[in-house]
């Protein structure tokens, strides 16, 4: 049939026949494959160079992040006296209120994260390998607690825990004590529980993925072999969920070390983190060199910690 | 007591003793009464859904009978958590552990039984050593073919050195020459570990003769036939046995004096146990059905013609029934439509009366 069309005219196909070129003229236009190498031809001369692609994101980003960012930093490095020095550095370092806010953020942070880090790999355990009643749906309600605000966790404590909450409530009515035991809320104890009820599910998402994809059927040679359900889980489940508790982790810590709304919400005296004194130097205290000093100090402890988890996630093969 | 094997006590052997098993409601596994003998090798053969691996993992303790006992020995481990079974066990995907060395794998049953430190390396070597796979101690399972990683799985679950091994489907997942040499692998692997009984399911019937001492045929979650691999294959019970170890033709006929009736056809075959004028099935092999005139002739015109190679298979069409004759290779191949004719011997036939076929 390919046969049929060479050698006359391109216009004029044999009734029935494949269209096909004259020999010599394949890949000049006409057939499905000229066609193909029309698109690069149609381009060359006028092609647009790559990097301009780039620019709409790149000028997106610049404007609603790089630009306040750089004003942040050039604002630290600008003391209310005039010029540019690193003199707010010195002064914000130097404060005892600072040194707390610092201390605090750590602690509470890494206290949130490895509380976390706990609960969720208890729970992730038990939600994907012990089978009980409304197990899938609890796992669904784990995606939608995600989307929840984190003051939300916080109100609701405050609602059974708070100074007039409901386990106080029960305690004065039961008691006729004139206060309830229950005065926790407004401690740093307080804030790292609402971190930790808030954050859980932060790093149950990623493991309860992991455990998806594990081979039951190596929890049932181990079984097999002789090991018990605490060998299982310390010597088969556990590093095969490291990727995943490093990233949910990681994720959890960063957020811990920023988070605001949490530890506004508690009302907690005396609990000053980072994000805190950044709203108190710049809010109460219009003190905005020192104000963008800790929050360039925040967002270099927050890079870090994302560079730190980069590298150790490559490492465990995250 | 179940659990505790008296002193001297048989450690090998496996006995479903009614065993049935159920998932909301639904049977999987019905009324199952089957005894592994000690140093057996038995196939657990059937198609998907059979009830097969559900008898496997009855055994292994993954699954709860609904009623019945299995034991291991004369121990009743109906109840008995999986730990504690005494099992090896190796699965169709290898299940190796990904994050260990080869080594860390085969001594992961030794460690978790406690064993005696000192001990641990040489029973590693020696599980290593049977299995050829002593050179690959300090790889990691990614760095083995799948043949390799099936070998460690085998090492592994013989380090602990177990009464009963079950094997689920152990070359499923190999290719057609990797699984031949595994399965001579096996076979040497017995002759070496004369006293472990092993539960071997696949739904490769020449898996099964080749391996097997005895092969239990199951089908929809019950036990069908049962016996050596060459009484299945030579007199089946059934016709599912029939037609699913060796794709036998399976042939409707009425049983007369010392013959039976196909069609119009009178074909001689040894009717001793069937009644007279019953209806029953013959069961011929298609490698016994020969090309050409001879006894028990059968007419029959040619619906389709493959080439196998050292064999032609041929489909022909006798008295409205397809019948299937494995012929040496034919210099001249019969074209569709051709009138042939087609026999067998006496001997080669099996009749399957009524009352034991199962279809």
């Amino acid at each position: 049939m390919a046969s049929a069309g060479r050698g006359k005219p391109a216009g004029d196909p044999a009734p029935g026949a494949v269209p096909t070129l004259p020999r010599g003229l394949e890949g000049q236009g006409g057939t499905p494959n000229a066609l193909r190498n029309d698109c690069p031809q149609r381009g060359k001369g006028k092609q647009v160079p790559t990097w301009v692609w780039a620019l709409p994101p790149v000028a997106v980003l610049a404007a609603v992040f790089l630009y306040p960012l750089a004003l942040v930093v050039r604002q630290s490095v600008s003391p209310d006296s005039g010029g540019t020095s690193l003199q707010p550095y010195a002064d914000v370092f130097a404060s005892s209120a600072f040194r707390e806010a610092l201390t605090t953020t750590v602690w509470l942070s890494a206290g949130a994260t490895v509380g976390c880090l706990v609960l969720g790999f208890v729970l992730a355990l038990v939600i994907a390998f012990v089978p009980f009643p409304g197990g899938k749906a609890v796992a669904r309600f784990i995606d939608v607690f995600l989307s929840f605000p984190s003051f939300l966790i916080t109100l609701a404590l405050l609602f059974i825990y708070g100074t007039v909450g409901m386990a106080n409530g029960l305690w004065t009515d039961a008691t006729g004590a004139h206060s309830g035991p229950f005065q926790f809320l407004t401690t740093p104890w307080g804030v790292l529980l609402a971190e930790i009820t808030y954050f859980t599910p932060f790093v149950m998402r990623p493991l309860l993925a992991a455990f998806s994809q594990l081979d039951t059927a190596q929890l049932e040679v181990a079984s097999s072999l002789g090991a018990r359900p605490a060998r299982i889980v310390r010597r088969v489940i556990l590093p095969e969920a490291l990727p995943a508790l490093a990233a949910g982790g990681s994720l959890v810590l960063v957020m811990c070390l920023n988070e605001f709304g949490i530890v506004l919400f508690t009302g907690a005296k005396g609990v000053t983190t980072l994000p805190m004194l950044v709203y108190s130097k710049a809010i109460l205290e219009s003190d905005y060199p020192a104000a963008c000093v800790v929050a360039v100090v925040n967002i270099a402890i927050s890079v870090g910690l994302y560079g730190l988890y980069r590298v150790v996630s490559r490492r465990v093969g995250a | 007591m179940s659990g505790a094997a008296p002193p001297g006590a048989v450690r090998s052997g496996i006995r479903f003793d009614g065993v049935t098993v159920a998932y909301h409601g639904n049977v999987v596994l019905d009324s199952l009464d089957l005894t592994v003998e000690p140093g057996e090798v038995m196939a657990l053969l059937g198609p998907s859904g059979s009830g097969k691996t559900t008898a496997l993992r009855a055994v292994a303790g993954f699954v709860q009978p609904v009623r019945g006992r299995v034991f291991i020995g004369e121990r009743d481990v109906t109840h008995l958590p999986p730990h504690r079974r005494g099992i090896g066990m190796v699965v169709q995907q290898y299940a190796l552990f990904p994050h260990m060395r080869v080594e860390d794998n085969v001594a992961f049953g030794l460690k978790a039984q406690k064993a005696a430190k000192g001990q641990i390396p040489g029973r590693v070597a020696e599980a290593l050593a049977m299995t050829g796979m002593d050179a690959y101690a300090k790889r990691y399972p990614r760095e083995l073919s799948g043949g390799q990683q099936q070998r460690v799985a085998i090492a592994r679950a013989l380090a602990i050195r177990p009464d009963v091994l079950l094997l689920d489907e152990p070359l499923s997942a190999l290719d057609a020459q990797l699984r031949s040499g595994m399965l001579t692998e096996l076979a040497r692997l017995h002759r070496e570990l004369p006293d472990v009984s092993i539960l071997y399911v696949t739904h490769d019937q020449v898996e099964a003769l080749t391996l097997a001492d005895r092969i239990a045929v199951m089908d929809r979650a019950r036990l069908q036939d049962c016996g050596s691999p060459q009484d299945l294959y030579r007199r089946p019970r059934t016709e599912f046995t029939a037609s699913f170890v060796g794709n036998a033709n399976l042939l409707p006929v009425r049983v007369g004096a010392g013959s039976v009736l196909f069609g119009d056809t009178e074909l001689s075959v040894a009717t001793e146990e069937a009644a007279w004028g019953a209806m029953a099935t013959l069961c011929v092999r298609p490698h016994l059905v020969g090309l050409g005139p001879g006894p028990n002739a059968l007419r029959g015109k040619i619906a389709e013609v493959q080439w196998r190679g050292s064999t032609h298979r041929l489909y022909v069409d006798v008295a409205g029934h397809r019948v299937k004759a494995d012929v040496r290779e034919l210099r001249v191949t019969p074209a569709l439509g051709d009138e042939v004719t087609l026999h067998f011997a006496r001997e080669d036939a099996v009749l399957l009366s009524a009352g034991v076929s199962d279809g």
